[in-house]
């Protein structure tokens, strides 16, 4: 079974993001959205939301 | 010495009906069992051409067999075992062929559905040549107009060997509504999977199509929690109504998930045709795969966990 790579963030709330990962801060909610689905189809990956403020970005 | 010659003559004629008899009866054994359904497959001429031939060649194996039986001609019988190494062949291209076309499908079969075609392909060869190993015994010893009788029913016993369980005989399955908890995708009340983003969540829930799948009994149930069994059943519905998937639309990708209190499977689709009759029926009729068959129930233990 193939395991998911997490690829980008998309952040709303940089504050509660950290790590070795590209982190984009989005100006408001409509905003992420945007970013985050130009990323996913760059990427070819889908998006999570974790709730907080940030998406995530994951290969699958 | 005229009279030898001549029942020498009658002898060989006779190899030959018997011979014959049992090539055409394996070879219409392989074409019976060639047939192009949904899966497309062996879609191509060159497929049938390769199949066909590696039929005939079986059915002569398996006819001449008789003849060198009853010369006897023992040397010769051992070819077939020769021959069942050159139709290992066959499953090995057949893996090497699907496992190539896999990489450029977007929703994938599945190894273990790939080995299943590969193996059934083996198989049948060895079918051809059973049946026309029969049927030129029967020729040989009762007859050409039994043999022929023989071959018939052979064939049609061979067709039997054809179609597998579906996952229509071993689960229910029944329509179900999609719907988000949060961003988390459920099929009534089993979780799929996330999804971020709200233009993709509006539509799957305007466009996506789920089902879920009871199993009768423990069995079906160990069988439809096999991965590759899973993955058989989300490509045989993808193949048949079309799916919106494309490689940058990855959330679309047919899923199904199991609920592990209940067993029972949710499946999420987004097809090209939202027909949930099309997709319960495309669901009814996908293979059950011969690895992902298990028969907990018969052992004493499954038995006693079923209570």
């Amino acid at each position: 079974m193939s395991k998911g790579t997490i690829m980008a963030a998309v952040t709303i709330a940089p504050d509660y993001i950290t790590g070795d990962l590209p982190i984009v801060i989005a100006r408001d909610e409509d905003e992420r959205e945007k970013l985050a689905r130009h990323l996913a189809n760059v990427l070819q990956s889908t998006v999570h939301d974790l709730g907080n403020g940030t998406y995530l970005i994951v290969q699958h | 010495m005229l009279d030898s010659k001549f029942r020498r003559g009658d002898c060989m004629e006779k190899y030959l009906l018997v011979a014959v008899s049992g090539i055409l009866a394996g070879f219409l054994t392989r074409i019976a069992l060639l047939r192009v359904d949904y899966r497309q497959y062996p879609g191509y001429p060159h497929g049938f051409v390769t199949h066909l031939s590696m039929g005939f060649i079986a059915a002569s194996l398996g006819a001449i067999a008789v003849p060198a039986l009853l010369k006897p001609d023992y040397a010769a019988f051992t070819f077939l075992a020769l021959a069942a190494q050159q139709f290992r062949e066959i499953r090995s291209m057949e893996r090497q062929t699907l496992e190539s076309l896999e990489e450029s499908e977007l929703v994938q079969r599945g190894k273990d559905y790939i080995e299943g075609i590969a193996r059934t392909f083996e198989a049948r060869n060895y079918l051809v040549m059973a049946t026309a190993f029969v049927t030129s015994l029967i020729t040989q010893f009762l007859g050409l107009l039994p043999g022929i009788a023989g071959g018939i029913v052979l064939v049609l016993i061979s067709l039997l060997f054809k179609s597998g369980d579906t996952i229509g005989d071993i689960c229910e399955v029944v329509p179900a509504k999609l719907n988000f908890k949060d961003t988390i995708l459920h099929v009534d009340h089993i979780n799929i999977m996330s999804v971020g983003l709200k233009d993709s969540r509006k539509k799957i829930l305007h466009e996506g199509l789920g089902v879920i799948l009871k199993p009768k009994n423990d069995d079906a149930r160990a069988t439809i929690h096999d991965i590759g069994q899973r993955l058989a059943i989300a490509h045989t519905a993808a193949t048949i109504l079309g799916t919106k998937k494309d490689i940058d639309m990855p959330e679309f990708t047919p899923m199904l998930r199991k609920d592990p209190d209940t067993g029972q499977v949710g499946f999420y689709i987004v097809p090209n045709e939202p027909d949930i009759k099309a997709l319960i029926e495309a669901v009814k009729q996908a293979p059950v795969l011969e690895s992902a068959a298990t028969r907990p129930l018969k052992s004493r233990a499954g038995r006693y966990a079923s209570d």
